[in-house]
């Protein structure tokens, strides 16, 4: 299991050094832990107590129909939604809603990467990943700027380092956005259905990117309709239903022997 | 009687517009000042404060021009303030500018699309570094359109100032049209001296806007 | 210590109202003329020949670029060295009718151009001619997507009437104006007038886009509740909640 380096910020207690002193490795503690969530948007109930532990360096992929509340329990996981009862413990910290400086620390240790890619237009490509860690993690310019290089190359998007957003492909831009998220050296990275809003023939590219951070250790929580991506890389599989935690699994168990008969529609229901 | 040419009325006029001008900026930039201020307000303290300057806009939009500038007037006369027709003008129309730019700029975050603020958000950037970076940015791109529009405004809401005494071009116009005993060619002029301000200004909004789309799109 | 005495000036609430009815009636016959006007400019901007087009819009731009006060005291006092006398009356509402009628020109002509082209095709398929397809099948959709806009553009051109006190028009501004010449309590005075406005904007407002998907263009959700007369009677078996 790779452990992400640290960052030693120089400055006094800010929110970089609440998130250094959080992010020390535990063995055997899951590094996100939900118990009994529940999350309401007034009387409609869309998490009906969740009960989750995820290890460090697990895949996990969440399927399920649209309104089982698989997207509104990753962004519970990064603090964008408020849940009502239950906890969420990430790296053995408690999610604590009122205080903007805890909710900041978590993000440091929680990325996420949006269906809508969400690129700052007004910023180069360059500037989009470094944007953060000048400002969060006061890195300088120029370490900043190496870092955002390294990153790029590693998405395979080296030359666009100056390039602006619009002048990028769906699949570029994505790519773009997960080398921002990695900037922050997160320990969990979130995926809201990353590939859902691009052309079928860009998918391949961002989804080859996601498998090696999968196979270099990366913590990740996927909500995905990719199936086939989800039995080749993910540890285990999550079919939510309604609100809950339906059936959990390896992949073959999940897509090969579905034990309850509304895994089995949903299975159905993606051949056709 | 006076014989007034028409080069006399346009020199007169011309003076005048000076007046206009002066009053116009003064009202813009004090304006957009106090709106800006009373936006970073707005955006960053709570629903009371939201509430609170959401009624100063129904205020200022709700009510003529007129009646702010009389009030403003006769309001700081009150308070002992020797009040020149220029300052109680000044002050109207500031305060009249404010309120309507913090409108126009408002919405101009509101359109900022939600999942900038969630990016940016999920990158443990703090509330002011999201609005600072981010949105701010943006939001000022799309103000630059309707901004300029609203200077047209201005410049004609400036006309109203004539009627508390202060002696801008629509004043001078009243004045010389008596004077000459010309009305139809000094207001004639008049009137084209502020189309002569207010349509570059127009076309130039127009511009703004269609740019701004063409790069939306 | 600053003394306030409003009681002065509510006490002259005949005047007040006075002057709100005057206000209210100067509107209420701006605004359809206005409106007709603005129907007519659109129309030609969207059909008519170019000639037309460039008349209409030389129309609307010098309206839209010069204060309204300005046209006002142009009407009023520029025309009659013309030979055209107008009482404040009229040059009011026709400074007001004009006004209206180039801003809404421009409000409308947005509304129509955002019709999408397959309404002008199907409606020339079915054989409609151009008066037809534009009164019946373009017109009515663009008044309802501009209704809002054009609604606050009512209620800027009413506000705008206190300027038509200043050639003697007895409206509100007027009133306000009388009567701090009598009783001196100008701040007084004026602030009353401005609360009158302020209501008035907001009745006026709510009333409007209330009224016009009813009224005026149709396509407004069908009512939930029977007539009262039906009410009142009942519905004979026994339904009531």
């Amino acid at each position: 299991m790779a452990v992400l380096p640290e960052t030693v910020s120089a400055d006094t207690a800010d929110a970089a050094d609440v998130a250094t002193t959080a992010s020390t490795p535990v063995p055997g503690v899951p590094i996100v832990r939900i118990t009994a969530l529940r999350k309401s948007y007034g009387t409609n109930e869309v998490l009906k107590g969740i009960d989750l532990d995820v290890m460090r360096g697990e895949v996990i992929a969440l399927i399920g129909k649209s309104g089982s509340g698989k997207s509104t329990l990753l962004r519970c996981i990064n603090g964008l939604e408020q849940f009502q009862d239950g906890s969420l413990r990430v790296a053995d910290k408690p999610l604590l809603h009122d205080s903007a400086m805890a909710m900041r620390a978590l993000r440091q240790q929680v990325g996420m990467i949006f269906q809508g890619f969400n690129l700052f237009p007004h910023l180069s490509v360059g500037r989009n990943v470094m944007l953060a860690p000048t400002l969060v993690k006061k890195r300088s310019d120029q370490d900043a700027a190496e870092q955002a290089r390294t990153l790029l190359a590693r998405v395979g998007l080296a030359e666009k380092f100056d390039a602006m957003p619009d002048q990028l492909s769906g699949g570029q831009q994505q790519r773009v956005a997960i080398a921002r998220a990695l900037a922050m050296e997160p320990q969990v990275l979130l995926c809201d259905e990353i590939t859902s809003a691009l052309d079928p023939e860009l998918v391949g590219e961002v989804l080859r990117v996601v498998e090696s951070l999968a196979e270099e250790g990366m913590t990740l929580l996927m909500v995905t309709h990719e199936m086939s991506f989800a039995r080749k890389v993910a540890d285990r599989v999550i079919f939510m239903h309604q609100g809950r935690v339906h059936e959990i699994g390896p992949p073959a168990e999940i897509f090969g022997a579905p034990r309850t008969p509304e895994l089995r529609q949903f299975l159905k229901s993606l051949d056709e | 009687m006076i014989e007034f040419t028409l080069w006399d009325i346009l020199r007169n006029l011309a003076l005048a517009l000076r007046w206009t001008v002066a009053l116009s900026l003064i009202a813009f930039i004090g304006g957009g000042l106090v709106g800006g201020t009373l936006l970073c307000l707005r955006i960053g303290l709570g629903r009371k404060t939201q509430r609170l300057i959401g009624a100063y806009v129904a205020l200022f939009q709700g009510t003529p021009l007129l009646m702010q500038l009389f009030l403003a007037y006769f309001g700081l006369a009150l308070l002992g303030i020797e009040v020149s027709a220029w300052t109680a003008a000044s002050l109207a129309l500031t305060l009249y500018t404010s309120a309507y730019l913090v409108e126009i700029w408002r919405g101009c975050v509101e359109a900022v699309p939600r999942g900038q603020w969630e990016a940016a958000r999920s990158l443990a950037m703090s509330f002011g570094e999201q609005l600072r970076h981010v949105i701010l940015p943006q939001a000022a791109r799309l103000a630059i359109a309707p901004t300029v529009g609203f200077l047209v405004q201005v410049i004609k809401g400036t006309a109203l100032a004539s009627v508390i005494g202060f002696v801008e071009l629509t004043k001078a116009g009243g004045m010389i049209a008596n004077a000459s005993f010309k009305p139809f060619l000094v207001f004639g002029c008049v009137a084209l001296f502020y189309f002569a301000l207010c349509f570059p200004v127009s076309l130039a909004a127009q511009h703004l806007e269609r740019k701004q789309h063409g790069r939306a799109a | 210590m600053i003394e306030f005495d409003f009681g002065a000036v509510l006490a002259e609430w005949p005047l007040l109202l006075r002057g709100l009815a005057w206000t209210v009636g100067l509107t209420v016959i701006a605004v359809p003329l206005g409106l007709a006007i603005a129907t007519l400019g659109a129309w030609t901007r969207a059909c008519g020949p170019a000639w037309a087009r460039r008349l209409v819009g030389v129309y609307v731009e010098l309206l839209r670029n010069t204060p309204f006060i300005v046209q006002l005291f142009f009407v009023f006092f520029g025309l009659p060295s013309l030979g055209v006398k107008l009482s404040p009356t009229s040059a009011s509402l026709i400074a007001m009718t004009l006004n209206l009628g180039a801003y809404g020109t421009e409000i409308l002509r947005a509304g129509i151009q955002a019709a999408p082209k397959g309404q002008w095709e199907a409606a020339q398929s079915l054989a409609l001619g151009p008066t037809q397809v534009f009164t019946r099948v373009i017109l009515p959709p663009a008044f309802k997507r501009v209704w809002p806009a054009m609604t606050s553009q009512i209620v800027i051109v009413m506000l705008g009437s206190a300027v038509c006190g200043q050639i003697s028009t007895e409206e509100l501004s007027y009133a306000a104006n009388l009567i701090q010449s009598r009783n001196f309590r100008a701040f007084e005075a004026f602030i009353v007038a401005t609360l009158i406005y302020l209501a008035l904007s907001v009745l006026v407002r709510r009333l409007l886009l209330w009224a016009g998907p009813r009224w005026f263009f149709g396509g407004a959700p069908a009512p939930t509740r029977p007539p009262l007369w039906r009410r009142l009677a009942g519905t004979g078996t026994g339904s009531r909640p």
